[in-house]
């Protein structure tokens, strides 16, 4: 099928793109990567008025180094993120999620801003974003604001954007020293919808025991969550396979999945409880210099 | 700054064109329906099938899932840029011989990927091939044809390393 028919606006600076969003609210759309958003036009699932299309604001795609950590523009491509030098040496479990999402043609478009604003709660990066306790940047006509990207999800598709923000940063803090990250998904076939995934973040202490810990979910919500029950089993404990096996009963517990044709919710909580415990074991290992 | 009907100007295969176009016209039925380049097929329509793959500014997108509009000032390459005087590429050559192909109603969008790949990796391996195509549906190979095309390619240098986009 075809798009309906709207409005259309390419502004080039982020201030035209939120005067348009202050002047059109719930009317507008803002297409990033067009990804997501656009089979929901061709479906005609989505029927904006008009679409902002941001992908001229260069100003929105960069990736540079900001303290320890990595400032990331809304507008950076999944592919570009993949491959930016900054990203897979400070933060490499991000460069192993977007080497998920989807296929190559798609990452050559799909952008991290989209990904986290359309708030799939099968997508990658969301989960990986809560893992790295990442902050976000939203401004709007007149003014802007930071949050937390655990307020960020508020369900289904749904954020805590207001019709007139736009998305424009996500700052990721750095990773203390013997941190080692894991992103692991299972899906049906290379490049679809995980049925589960889960990000994991480990800090080890010089005695081998973790001091900081961090496991978050996709797939297994209506918004990637945080499994904190089995951060707790995690932190101050030597993670072995028994620690392992108990923060694994823990995500399964966190989980709430939903069902549909793929899986069946009593099979994802399952397969959250296996990809979890794989993802908190390769992130300890990686912590401890494993790579 | 907003319209109903946008002027563009795109570069297809080498060769600059300027048309009007609706911002809803998604950029396969630019090319198909406005520049009378048939050879990009569309199949589904929302970003899965991979069939109307084309190279934008040297990289592979969907053109199910682009907008005409947004194309405006970009180098699109479609499956007729790999043969422009109507001889076959060597990279469909390959898939001739190895039959990387039955129906056909995938090969542009097969070649197209295979094309961007072996650019960008003149010796890929078979989990590389596999990985790269598994972005786009074909029905009826069962996909070993497809692979053996590209390898017997890759064999042939039928795409050199870092050729222009």
């Amino acid at each position: 099928m075809k798009p309906p028919r709207f409005e259309y606006a390419a502004p080039h600076k982020i201030d035209e793109a939120v005067g348009l969003l202050s002047q059109h609210g719930e009317r507008a759309k803002v297409l990033a990567g067009g990804q997501s958003l656009v089979p929901l036009l061709n479906f005609r699932l989505a029927t904006p008025e008009m679409l902002i299309d941001v992908n001229r604001v260069a100003e929105l795609a960069y990736v540079r180094p900001l303290g320890s950590g990595v400032a990331i523009g809304a507008m950076t491509r999944q592919d570009t993120l993949e491959r930016t030098d900054v990203v897979r040496s400070r933060l490499p479990i991000v460069a192993e999620a977007c080497r998920l999402i989807g296929h190559l043609p798609i990452r050559h478009r799909g952008t991290i801003g989209g990904s986290l604003a359309h708030a799939d709660p099968a997508a990658e990066l969301p989960a990986v974003m809560m893992a790295l306790d990442a902050e976000l940047t939203a401004v709007r006509h007149g003014g802007r604001r930071t949050l937390p990207v655990e307020q960020f999800f508020t369900g289904v598709f749904t954020t805590a954007l207001a019709p007139d923000e736009l998305l424009t940063e996500i700052r990721v803090p750095g990773l203390p020293p013997r941190t080692g990250g894991a992103f692991i998904e299972i899906a049906r076939r290379a490049g679809d919808f995980a049925l589960v995934g889960v990000a994991a973040v480990v800090t080890l202490d010089d005695g081998g025991r973790a001091t900081r810990a961090r496991v978050a979910l996709c797939g297994a919500a209506p918004a990637p969550i945080r499994a904190r029950e089995a951060e707790r089993v995690l932190v101050g404990a030597r993670p072995d396979a028994r620690a392992l096996d108990e923060a694994a009963e823990k995500i399964a517990a966190a989980a709430d999945p939903p069902g549909d044709i793929h899986a069946s919710p009593a099979f994802r909580r399952k397969l959250a409880r296996h990809v979890g415990r794989q993802a908190m074991e390769l992130a300890v290992r990686r912590a401890g210099g494993a790579s | 700054m907003t319209r109903s009907i946008s002027l563009i100007g795109l570069t297809v295969n080498g060769v600059r064109h300027e048309l009007a176009v609706e911002p809803r016209r998604l950029l396969v039925d630019c090319l198909r329906d406005d520049l009378g380049l048939t050879g990009t097929h569309i199949g589904c329509e929302h970003g899965v099938c991979g069939t109307c793959t084309v190279l934008v500014d040297g990289a592979s997108v969907r053109s199910c899932l682009m907008l005409a509009v947004q194309a405006d000032g970009a180098t699109v390459t479609t499956v007729e840029g790999l043969a422009p005087d109507g001889a076959l590429h060597p990279l469909q050559q390959a898939f001739r011989e190895a039959q990387g192909l039955q129906c056909g109603f995938c090969t542009p969008g097969m070649l197209m990927l295979a094309w961007e790949l072996l650019r960008d990796h003149p010796a890929p391996s078979e989990a590389e091939i596999r990985e790269a195509i598994s972005a786009n549906l074909c029905r009826c190979t069962g996909y070993q044809g497809i692979v053996d095309a590209i390898q017997l390619a890759a064999e042939r240098h039928a795409v050199p390393a870092g050729a222009a986009r």
